[in-house]
């Protein structure tokens, strides 16, 4: 197995055949892999907040859900995936710290608004999500291997799990 | 325009670090008459974060680490994050309790759950009203919340945050430690991207 590439938040990566995608420490942000079977081309993007309309210094398509998606499948295009073959696994989405005392709710929650917007810009564009493991209080490491399309999850006191 | 945390000069950095010396000073007094020992400060650091980073700053991103979220609004508003490893974790709770064998950091009780969120209580407090008698700017400060997971989740809360503002997170960071470097805490204190310059303006006048 090759070293694996490392995917922060707001980054991109696509890999063809042998290669793992990583990405570390995920609380609300959610990481969309999508997937090629035929082609075994893998792309993940590693999202921070849902819509980029919603935001001022929208500069940065990768940090959205809905621009992050877009520009993931046309990437995975450009890189030979068959639009129509794509499908998504999808991680992440928790709430790091409860949001009852705090005065900022909104961000301490914006994980399952993270959630819903990836399943909202997935289903718009016609992907659909073969294997979903969000929301929850706890942080999240996932694994995406191009050969096989598997998605292992790692937590801290939450267990492992392929997808 | 909002304000761009890449555009600060180097005078601004220092006063920003100025801010971590007051509030961190005033903290470490705090946790030492708290526990009855010497805590040490280090020089503070103003860290401007890429998005990429953010997670491995204080070590791997998957490391267990025990986190508490402040908040804090007023005429400031922005976040508190105590870090603590779990050796330093369990060296603090026996100093606390008393009590020598700690549960594991995983595993916490309500009285050890409590005690950590007291001594973050306790620090924010200290960090913030220094940082007001020396600016004139007053803020309150929510209730602590901790979480005991991958230090990357937990530094990741006031980074995204930030994302809405700009690629780069603005952290103040200060390391304090007891004599015998049992204990190693990072207190970083994150101002909210209006606040910066409203700091940065409150310090101006103090010259």
């Amino acid at each position: 197995m090759n070293d694996s590439i490392r995917v922060g938040m707001a980054e991109l990566k696509i890999v063809k055949k042998n290669e793992v995608l990583v990405s570390l420490g995920i609380g609300s942000c959610v990481v969309v892999a999508l997937y090629d079977a035929v082609e075994k081309i893998a792309g993940l993007v590693h999202i921070m907040l849902p819509y980029c309309n919603k935001i001022k210094n929208n500069a940065n398509p990768l940090k959205f859900a809905d621009t992050g998606i877009a520009e993931l499948i046309r990437r995975m295009v450009d890189a030979g995936a068959d639009r129509k073959r794509l499908v998504a696994k999808i991680a992440g989405g928790a709430q790091m710290f409860s949001s009852l005392s705090s005065f900022n709710k909104e961000i301490l929650t914006i994980g399952d608004r993270n959630v819903e917007a990836v399943i909202r810009t997935l289903g718009d564009n016609g992907i659909r999500i073969i294997a979903q493991e969000t929301g929850g209080n706890y942080g999240r490491s996932i694994e995406f291997h191009s050969d096989s399309g598997m998605m292992v999850i790692r937590s801290i006191g939450h267990g492992s799990k392929e997808l | 325009m909002s304000f761009d945390v890449e555009k600060l000069s180097v005078f601004d950095l220092d006063k920003f670090k100025e801010i971590g010396n007051i509030g961190a000073g005033n903290a470490a007094t705090s946790l030492s008459k708290l526990l009855n020992k010497r805590i040490n400060m280090n020089v503070p650091e103003v860290k401007l974060i890429d998005l990429e980073n953010a997670v491995d700053m204080i070590g791997g991103a998957e490391t267990l680490v025990a986190g508490v979220y402040v908040d804090f609004q007023g005429d400031i508003q922005g976040t508190i994050l105590l870090i603590l490893d779990s050796a330093s974790l369990s060296k603090l709770l026996e100093l606390l309790i008393d009590k020598e064998a700690a549960s594991p950091i995983s595993d916490l009780n309500d009285i050890e759950a409590s005690a950590i969120i007291e001594v973050a209580n306790i620090m924010s407090g200290s960090y913030l009203m220094a940082l007001s008698s020396f600016t004139g700017l007053k803020a309150i400060h929510s209730v602590p919340n901790l979480s005991i997971d991958m230090a990357g989740a937990i530094l990741s809360v006031p980074v995204v945050e930030y994302g809405a503002h700009g690629d780069k997170t603005l952290f103040i960071e200060s390391q304090l430690t007891d004599g015998s470097e049992q204990i190693n805490n990072y207190f970083f204190l994150i101002p909210g991207i209006t606040t910066c310059s409203v700091l940065l303006k409150a310090l101006e006048v103090g010259k």
